[in-house]
């Protein structure tokens, strides 16, 4: 069966596509990780997007609404995010040295995401105080939703940010996943 | 209505098992491999310019076609270019005869111009002696016409 297309060719296209630099995204899901599959992408600024749903139709979409129609699973440009989260995930990494591609967020966004982004391994913050170091005190349920809207949850740790009293609120992703991250990281038991 | 362009993902992944196939049967399976990656780096590079997502199936079979052509044309030594039936100095329609055998000429001729050269509906609309907003016309009832025939 000649006329059958092999996964190598098919492969050799996604990667020479990547190198060609014709891409607007590329992205790959993992299947196993122990949060689940994840759908990660990649333009090239940098990661600009992790994503817990495990069916991409809609991401995909999403993905070429946000960036351009070019959007192909591709496996070569993530290789490294996927490494970085993997060591992260068990437990043999701290911090991700990536470059994120936050293009067309809001202004606020990018304040509240950036401030995120210094809140370290193993520690939480609540969202009043990420308001308040955003420079909006009172914006607290404001970054509750920033935090939910987070394109790149794991990186970006918004599973870092709880409630005033301890509770762990909301996410994303589904709270076992919050959980789980937060105890990967032992900020809980 | 106005179908918007799918991320190229699911273009790729809904066409490229038949583009294999049609170049498989035209080049044979070896010279097949490095059409198809070109093939879709091809479509890679104008999907951006695309207006829609209607007929991708015709266009990437156009590209593939017209991969298949220019690779025939490589191989010939010079002076055995086969003759192209231009009277005029367009291209030959039979270029596209697989798709296209069976459409009224000015379809033909519209589809082939549009998508197996690219040129825009103002262009071909010169090149027919009509207008651009027939050769749109024309170019879009072809597509419908093989699309039909084709089911």
């Amino acid at each position: 069966m000649t006329e059958i297309l092999t996964p190598e060719l098919d492969e050799r296209f996604r990667a020479a596509a990547a190198a060609a630099g014709l891409l607007d995204v590329a992205y790959d899901v993992f299947d196993d990780t122990a949060m689940g599959p994840l759908l990660v992408g990649v333009t090239d600024r940098g990661v600009c997007r992790i994503s817990f749903d495990p069916e991409p139709e809609r991401e995909l979409e999403l993905l070429a609404r946000a960036y351009g129609a070019r959007v192909l699973r591709s496996s070569r440009p993530i290789d490294r995010v996927h490494r970085e989260l993997d060591e992260y995930l068990v437990g043999k990494r701290r911090a991700f040295d990536l470059d994120l591609d936050l293009r067309g967020q809001p202004e606020f966004y990018l304040r509240v995401l950036g401030e995120l982004a210094r809140v370290d391994y193993g520690e939480t913050t609540t969202y009043g105080e990420l308001a308040a170091r955003a420079g909006n005190p009172k914006a607290a349920r404001a970054v509750g939703t920033v935090m939910n809207r987070n394109p790149i949850p794991i990186v970006l740790p918004c599973h870092r940010v709880v409630g005033a009293n301890g509770s762990l609120t909301g996410y994303g992703g589904g709270l076992h996943r919050k959980e789980l991250l937060l105890r990967l990281e032992g900020a809980i038991l | 209505m106005v179908v918007a362009v799918p991320p190229f993902e699911t273009f790729y992944e809904s066409h490229k098992a038949e583009v294999f196939r049609f170049l498989t049967g035209k080049i044979g399976h070896d010279r097949a491999e490095d059409a198809f990656q070109e093939t879709f780096l091809r479509a890679l590079r104008a999907y951006p310019k695309l207006e829609h997502g209607e007929h991708l199936r015709a266009w990437v079979l156009t590209i593939a076609n017209r991969i298949v052509i220019d690779g025939a044309r490589r191989q010939r030594p010079h002076g055995e270019l086969p003759e192209l039936a231009s009277e005029d100095g367009r291209p030959a329609f039979e270029d596209l005869a697989p798709l296209t055998d069976d459409l009224p000429p000015k379809e033909r001729a519209a589809v082939v111009l549009r998508y197996g050269y690219d040129l825009g509906y103002d262009e071909i609309g010169a090149a027919l002696g009509s207008t651009e907003s027939a050769a749109r016309q024309a170019a879009s009832a072809g597509v419908r016409r093989i699309r039909r025939e084709k089911q």
